[in-house]
């Protein structure tokens, strides 16, 4: 009994293989579920920003929606960077866009007709590319503005003399933990929760099949709960893209204004 | 002590961490709006500080979580 009804909440998380592709170099390249869900969420996005670019000078409900995100990753970037920012928002909305819609797309219940949402945000590959791809560019934009000037966002303004052996140390080590707490924040969040809703789904599921008086006891109260805490993962979807947006952007700042 | 059970009790000793994040968590969003009650005009512009507090806080309370993963599925 006990043994059957095993909670498996990693599951979900298993990369599978759809379709056998080719070897490259003795490393198999195929198409995975992850791959897939990445296209479907290119595709989705595609279609959501192709409804609102028609340019009306009275825009539709559809353009209104699209404009109120460019809107708002476009005011972040001024808030943040100031007007030189205007050149990055086309990196920076995509990564926001992308990242929305991939937490988004992963907590769909498609389940119910039989299709399992992958949500690729939940592994360390993928989020750590794309946090690989913001210190890249905060790297090639500090470097090729600043040159070796660059140097001296570990020295801030206003550092005592007789500090200056330890600040700009403390300094390294903060910037280079950068990509890695950027992308590990999102995978972790992402993880977190659909481990938490599968948890409380298996409590559901196994307190129905010990009787009634579980079921009642247990199995209403979590999937209240679970109820709730989708509601809560909706919200921490679009926290974590925005944050991951907002520290791209306050990095891609040190490295055009240093500090 | 077994080794395994050693390493759930530590996991589980992991999951203190999660709770002080949600008091940090907790205390950096209460502490705005108490801010932002007493002056409503300034409030908006503070948003982008407020996720940046927030996004440090959680993010420690995200790595008790790693230790605690880690403690059950890798170590």
């Amino acid at each position: 009994m006990a043994s059957s009804g095993k909670i498996d909440p990693m599951h979900q998380f298993e990369v599978q293989t759809i379709a056998e592709g080719f070897t490259l170099g003795g490393q198999q390249i195929a198409l995975t579920n992850s791959a897939l869900w990445m296209l479907v969420t290119v595709v989705a996005l595609w279609l959501f920003m192709l409804g609102g670019m028609k340019r009306a000078v009275v825009p539709g409900r559809w353009q209104m929606m699209v404009e109120t995100f460019t809107g708002f990753i476009d005011d972040m970037l001024k808030q943040n960077i100031g007007k030189d920012g205007r050149k990055y928002l086309p990196y920076v909305f995509s990564l926001f866009m992308f990242i929305l819609f991939a937490n988004l797309l992963g907590l769909l219940p498609l389940g119910l007709i039989g299709i399992h949402p992958f949500t690729f945000t939940s592994h360390f590959t993928v989020t750590g590319v794309l946090a690989i791809m913001s210190f890249s560019i905060v790297l090639i934009v500090g470097f090729a503005k600043h040159g070796l000037k660059f140097f001296t966002l570990f020295v801030p303004h206003g550092t005592p003399l007789w500090l200056i052996w330890l600040i700009p140390v403390i300094e390294f080590v903060s910037f280079m933990v950068r990509p890695f707490s950027l992308g590990l924040r999102l995978f972790v969040a992402m993880t977190a929760g659909h481990v938490l809703l599968k948890v409380l789904a298996g409590f559901v599921i196994n307190s129905a099949n010990a009787g009634v008086g579980y079921g009642v006891g247990i199995g209403f109260p979590s999937f209240a709960l679970m109820i709730g805490i989708s509601a809560l993962e909706v919200l921490v979807a679009g926290i974590q893209a925005y944050v991951f947006a907002l520290l791209t952007s306050l990095y891609i700042n040190d490295a055009e204004h240093l500090h | 002590m077994d080794a395994e059970a050693a390493k759930l009790i530590g996991a589980g000793l992991a999951a203190i961490g999660a709770g002080m994040a949600a008091i940090g968590v907790g205390t950096v969003f209460g502490q705005f709006l108490e801010g932002a009650l007493r002056n409503p005009g300034a409030a908006d512009g503070q948003q982008g500080r407020l996720f940046i507090g927030f996004a440090a806080a959680e993010l420690l309370g995200l790595l008790a979580f790693v230790v605690a993963m880690i403690l059950i599925f890798v170590a």
